[in-house]
C-alpha cells in the first residue's frame, strides 16, 4: 500500500446554486483551518440565485498557497446537470464522491476514477426526520463523508459548525448530527484506506480567515468614513454591507445613542458617487463601492471630482467585462478605464491591494490620500480578492494620525499673503481646500464648478489660465507617489523579470517559490508608479507582465510612463476569468525564458 | 462712503447688498434674474447666515445663477440633472447646511429626472427651484420636457412629447412642500422662498421664468404674457419670521397659518375661494382641474410639515458628520483586536 498524499491536494465540489451547500462547504474549509492548515478556497458561482452549476474548490498544501490549483484529487459531482462534465475533467484516479444515483449518466465515464457512491437521499430520508430541515441538512452528510475519508477530527468539525451556527446551538447540534450520518456511513462502507489525507499542521499561527471585500469595509471603519454612498452590484455589494454592520458596531455612538455615519443606498451609481463627491465638498470622509459597468456610469460625476478638486474614496471591486461580461468571474481588467476615466485630460490614482491585509491598510489609507489630494482616490480590488475567503496575515491597527491634508482655516488665511482656492501657495499643485463653516473669513466662499476656472475659483476661458490649471493637476498627480504604498520588490536571480498587481501576486509568488532559482519579482502597489518601477524595468533585460486581462493593461501603463523601456516588456495575460493558477503562471514563465534556438 | 446715508440692515446686521453675488450673465429680461433677486430679497429679509447655506445646481442656464446671489455662501455647480446627489451628500456631511438648489426643466425634467424622483422619495431637507422656462437656452432653444404640445418654438414647430409638470409629479411621490411660482410675481415668490428656506424636509418650487431669447412669443405658454393671462392662485401668501409677531388681523376663516419647523408661519390669505393646501388629494385634483382648463395654478399648492426628513430618519447625530475628528471617528485599538479575535476562526 502506498502512503496517502498528505496536505496536498484539492477537493472539488459540484451542486446546483442555491441549495445550501455553501455552509456545508465552509464547514469543511473552516474544519481545516482549524486543524492549522492554511487553506485556500475558490467559489465559482453563476450570476443566478438558484439552479445553474457552482463550483467550489478547496485546497491544501504544505506551504499553505492561497492561489487556485487546477487539477482537483476529490471530486464530488453533486449537481445532475454537470456531472458527466465533471466526470470527463477528472485525472485518472481521482476520488469520486457521489451519490450513486446515476440515471442516464454513461457508466464508463467513472472508468479509471475511484469512486465512493454514498446513498444521501436514502440517508437523509431514513435519518433526517423534519422534511423542512431535511434538503439543508442532506448536504451535511457530504461533509461527514469528506471528513472522514480525508482525516478531519471530530473535533475540529464541531468547531466549525460552531462558529458558524455559535449562537443557535440546537441549530448547530443538528448539523454535526447530520455530519455525523455521513461519518458513519462511510466507516462502515469504505474500509480501504484514503490517498488523501490531512495532518494537523501549524500554518495558521498570526492568521485569520478573511473575505478581501470584509477586510476592506473594517478599513473604511477605521479610515474614519462617515458617509458611504452605494449602489448594489456583483462583486463589490459585499464591501458595503460588511460596512453597514462594523460602522454600526465599531463606530461609537453620540450621547443620544445616534450615529456618527450616515449609509445611502443610491438609485444608481451615478447619484452613489454625486452623494460621496458633494460629502467629500462638504468636509466628511465619504466613499462609495462599484465594480466595473458602475464605474463607467460614475465616469462623468468623478471627472468633476478630479476638476473641481473633491475628496472621496471610490472602490473598484473589479469582474469581467466587457458590458455585464461575467459578472460572477474575475478580472484585472479595469486598470485602463479608471486611470483615464472620464472626457478631457484626467488621471485617477489607484491603490492596488494584493491580499485582504493590504485591502485593509489601503481602505484606510485611501481617506488620508483623498483629502490630501483632494480627488477621488481608488482602491483597485478583484472578485477573487473581495468574495473568496482568504487565510491572512492579522490586520495591524493604523499608527498614522488622519490626515486631513491641506485646509483652508483661519490660521492658514492669516500666514497666506494671497488666497484662492486654487492657488498653487506652496508650489506642490496641492492648494488648500476649504469647507463650509470651517472659517469665519468670508474670502472662502466660492462656487465651485466643473467648467474652467482660474487661481482664485472665478470663472474663466482663459488658455493660459486653464493650461496653468490643468498642468498644476497632473504636477499633484504626480505627487501622490510620495504617500503611496511602494512596490514589494523580490530579489532573485538572471536577466528575467516578473511584474504583476494584486491578486496576480497570489499565484506568481507559488509559481517562482517552485523554481531552482526565482526571478527578480517587483508588486505594484499603487499607479501612478514610484520611481523603483523604473528601476526595476532598467535593471533587467526582459520583464514579464503578468495580469488578469486581455490587452496587458498594466504592460500599457508602464510602457506609458517608461516610453524608453517599451520594448523590454513582455506579457502574460490569462483572462478566463478563473482565479490566477500558479500552474499558468510557471507556464508563462517557461515560454518567455526559454532560449530562442 | 461717509456721504451716503447708512443703508438699512437687517437681523444679521446686513446690507441688502451683501446677499448679491456677481454680475449675471443671463440675457436682458431673463426671468432668471428675477428669481435671483427674489432669493437675494427672501435671504435679507431672513437675515439668512450664508455660512449655513449652500448654493446647488446642475447644467443649464439656471444652474449658471448661483454665482449671481449670495456671494459670501459656498456653491457647488455640479453635473448635468445630478444636483440633487451632490445636494444630498453635502447636506448628510453636514446637516447644518441648507442646499438652496437652482435647477432647469432639462436639468430636472429630462436627464435629470431619475435624481429628482429620488430626492423626493428621500425627502432630504433642501430648497429645490426649478427655472422653468420649456427650452433649453444654453444649447439654443430646443424644446425641454416642460414644453406644452399647444405651445409651438418661434419657428411654428410644435413639440410632439406630452409635456411633464413637474409639481403633479412632486405631488404623486408625496413631496411635502409644492409650490409653483413666477419669475414676474415677486409678492408671491418670495414668501414661498421664505416658507422653503424655513421647512425641514424637501421644499420644491417650480417657477415659471421665460426665456426672452427663445421661449416668450405670443404664442409660447411659458412666455411673461400667457403667464399673466393664465395664471390662477386661490391665496396670498404671507411669511412671518420667528422675530415677528403675527400682528395683521384677519376675519375667521380668512387666513390659514401653516406654522413652519423653525417656529416661523405661512399665512395663507384666503382669495374668491377656499384652498386646503395640506390635503395632497385637493392639491391633486386642483392641479389637474386648473390644467384642464388652460390655466396654471401658482402658490403654495401643497405643505405637510410632519413628514420625517432624511436625516432624521437615519438616527443621524446632530454634530455635523465633518466636524467629527480621528477621536470620534477612528475605533480604538482594543476595538480592532476584537474584531480580529472573531476572525482566528471565523
Amino acid at each position: 500500500m502506498t502512503e496517502p498524499i498528505t496536505n496536498d491536494f484539492s477537493i472539488r465540489i459540484a451542486t446546483p446554486n442555491g441549495t445550501g451547500s455553501q455552509t456545508s462547504n465552509l464547514i469543511i474549509f473552516r474544519s481545516l483551518f482549524h486543524m492549522g492548515l492554511a487553506p485556500s478556497a475558490k467559489n465559482l458561482f453563476p450570476s443566478n440565485i438558484a439552479g445553474l452549476p457552482t463550483w467550489y474548490q478547496i485546497r491544501v498544501s504544505p506551504e499553505g498557497w492561497q492561489a487556485r490549483r487546477e487539477d482537483w484529487q476529490i471530486l464530488l459531482p453533486l449537481n445532475p446537470q454537470t456531472i458527466a462534465q465533471d466526470l470527463r475533467e477528472c485525472a485518472p484516479g481521482t476520488v469520486v464522491i457521489d451519490n450513486g444515483d446515476m440515471k442516464g449518466v454513461d457508466e464508463s465515464l467513472f472508468e479509471g476514477l475511484e469512486r465512493l457512491s454514498v446513498p444521501f437521499d436514502q440517508i437523509a430520508r431514513k435519518e433526517i426526520a423534519d422534511a423542512k430541515l431535511r434538503p439543508k441538512l442532506k448536504n451535511l452528510i457530504y461533509v461527514g463523508v469528506v471528513a472522514e475519508r480525508i482525516g478531519i477530527p471530530e473535533e475540529s468539525l464541531r468547531a466549525a459548525i460552531d462558529s458558524i451556527f455559535g449562537r443557535k446551538p440546537a441549530v448547530a447540534q443538528m448539523n454535526f448530527e447530520a455530519a455525523q450520518l455521513g461519518v458513519s456511513y462511510a466507516r462502515e462502507h469504505f474500509t480501504a484506506p484514503s490517498p488523501y489525507r490531512v495532518a494537523p499542521a501549524r500554518q495558521t499561527e498570526g492568521k485569520i480567515l478573511i473575505e478581501g471585500n470584509d477586510a476592506a469595509a473594517i478599513g473604511c471603519v477605521f479610515g474614519g468614513v462617515s458617509v458611504v454612498a452605494w449602489y448594489p452590484i456583483t462583486p463589490a455589494s459585499s464591501l458595503a454591507e460588511n460596512l453597514i454592520t462594523h460602522v454600526d458596531r465599531l463606530r461609537e455612538k453620540d450621547e443620544e445613542g445616534r450615529n456618527r455615519f450616515i449609509i445611502l443606498q443610491a438609485e444608481d451609481e451615478l447619484a452613489a458617487i454625486g452623494m460621496a463627491l458633494g460629502a467629500g465638498w462638504a468636509g466628511a470622509r465619504s466613499m462609495t463601492s462599484t465594480s466595473g459597468p458602475g464605474i463607467s456610469l460614475m465616469s462623468e460625476n468623478l471627472g468633476l471630482g478630479y476638476f473641481a478638486e473633491l475628496p472621496t474614496v471610490v472602490f473598484d471591486v473589479q469582474r469581467v467585462g466587457p458590458s455585464t461580461g461575467l459578472p460572477t468571474r474575475t478580472q484585472q481588467s479595469d486598470l485602463l478605464l479608471v486611470a483615464f476615466q472620464g472626457h478631457g485630460d484626467t488621471r485617477f490614482p489607484m491603490l492596488l491591494p494584493g491580499n485582504p491585509k493590504e485591502a485593509f491598510e489601503d481602505s484606510c489609507l485611501a481617506f488620508d490620500l483623498a483629502e490630501r489630494f483632494q480627488m477621488p482616490f481608488f482602491v483597485l480590488s478583484d472578485l477573487d480578492l473581495g468574495m473568496n475567503l482568504w487565510v491572512s496575515d492579522e490586520l495591524e491597527y493604523p499608527e498614522a494620525p488622519f490626515d486631513r491634508g491641506k485646509i483652508a482655516t483661519d490660521e492658514v488665511l492669516a500666514r497666506l499673503d494671497d488666497w484662492g482656492r486654487y492657488l498653487d501657495a506652496d508650489g506642490d499643485g496641492v492648494p488648500y481646500r476649504t469647507i463650509p463653516q470651517k472659517t469665519t473669513d468670508p474670502r472662502t466662499a466660492h462656487l465651485t464648478r466643473g467648467s474652467g476656472h482660474d487661481e482664485y475659483g472665478r470663472y474663466s476661458e482663459d488658455p493660459e489660465v486653464y493650461t496653468r490649471n490643468l498642468d498644476r493637476l497632473a504636477r499633484k498627480v504626480d505627487g501622490t507617489v510620495e504617500r503611496t504604498p511602494a512596490p514589494i520588490v523580490q530579489p532573485g536571480a538572471g536577466e528575467v523579470g516578473i511584474i504583476a498587481f494584486g491578486t496576480t501576486d497570489y499565484a506568481v509568488t507559488e509559481a517562482l517559490a517552485g523554481l531552482e532559482s526565482p526571478l527578480p519579482y517587483l508588486r505594484v502597489r499603487a499607479w501612478p508608479f514610484h520611481p523603483e518601477v523604473g528601476a526595476f524595468l532598467r535593471a533587467h533585460e526582459k520583464v514579464v507582465v503578468v495580469e488578469q486581462n486581455q490587452q496587458g493593461q498594466l504592460a500599457q501603463l508602464l510602457q506609458i510612463a517608461f516610453p524608453e523601456l517599451a520594448p523590454r516588456i513582455e506579457s502574460a495575460l490569462y483572462y478566463g476569468g478563473l482565479p490566477l493558477s500558479a500552474e499558468f503562471v510557471r507556464g508563462a514563465i517557461e515560454e518567455h525564458t526559454k532560449v530562442e534556438a | 462712503m461717509s456721504d451716503t446715508p447708512t443703508p438699512t440692515t437687517n437681523a444679521l446686521g446686513l446690507t441688502k447688498g451683501d446677499y448679491k453675488g456677481g454680475a449675471s450673465t443671463m440675457c436682458k429680461g431673463c426671468g432668471h434674474d428675477r428669481i435671483s433677486e427674489a432669493i437675494i430679497q427672501a435671504a435679507y429679509d431672513l437675515g439668512l447666515d450664508a455660512r449655513n447655506v449652500i448654493k446647488m445646481s446642475g447644467i443649464g442656464c439656471s444652474s449658471k445663477t448661483p454665482a449671481y446671489f449670495i456671494g459670501r455662501a459656498f456653491g457647488l455647480n455640479s453635473t448635468h440633472g445630478r444636483m440633487p446627489s451632490f445636494a444630498t451628500g453635502a447636506h448628510v456631511a453636514n446637516r447644518s447646511l441648507v442646499p438652496l438648489g437652482v435647477s432647469g426643466d432639462g436639468d430636472t425634467a429630462s436627464i435629470g429626472m431619475g435624481q429628482f424622483v429620488h430626492l423626493l422619495r428621500r425627502n432630504a431637507r433642501m430648497v429645490y427651484i426649478v427655472e422653468n422656462n420649456g427650452v433649453y437656452g444654453l444649447t439654443k432653444g430646443q424644446f425641454s420636457a416642460t414644453a406644452d404640445r399647444s405651445s409651438p418654438s418661434k419657428r411654428g414647430k410644435y413639440p410632439t412629447e406630452e409635456s411633464i409638470d413637474l409639481c403633479g409629479l412632486a405631488l404623486e411621490l408625496g413631496a411635502g412642500f409644492v409650490a409653483r411660482s413666477f419669475s414676474g410675481d415677486k409678492k408671491q415668490l418670495v414668501p414661498i422662498l421664505k416658507a422653503a428656506l424655513s421647512y425641514d424636509g424637501l421644499a420644491f418650487i417650480d417657477v415659471i421664468s421665460p426665456c426672452v431669447t427663445f421661449n416668450n412669443h405670443e404664442a409660447s405658454t411659458k412666455s411673461y404674457t400667457w403667464q399673466k393671462e393664465h395664471d390662477v392662485h386661490f391665496h396670498d401668501p404671507t411669511y412671518i419670521p420667528t422675530f415677528e409677531h403675527i400682528d395683521v388681523e384677519y376675519e375667521e376663516g380668512e387666513v390659514r397659518d401653516v406654522q413652519l419647523h423653525d417656529g416661523s408661519h405661512l399665512l395663507l390669505r384666503k382669495l374668491e375661494q377656499d384652498y386646503d393646501p395640506t390635503d395632497p388629494l385637493v392639491a391633486s385634483a386642483t392641479l389637474q382641474s386648473t390644467r384642464a382648463r388652460g390655466e396654471i395654478l401658482t402658490g403654495m399648492i401643497h405643505i405637510d410639515t410632519d413628514r420625517t426628513s432624511l436625516v432624521d430618519g437615519q438616527s443621524l447625530t446632530a454634530t455635523p458628520l465633518s466636524q467629527l475628528g480621528e477621536a470620534e471617528l477612528r475605533p480604538s485599538r482594543e476595538a480592532l483586536a476584537k474584531v480580529v479575535a472573531g476572525y482566528r476562526l471565523g
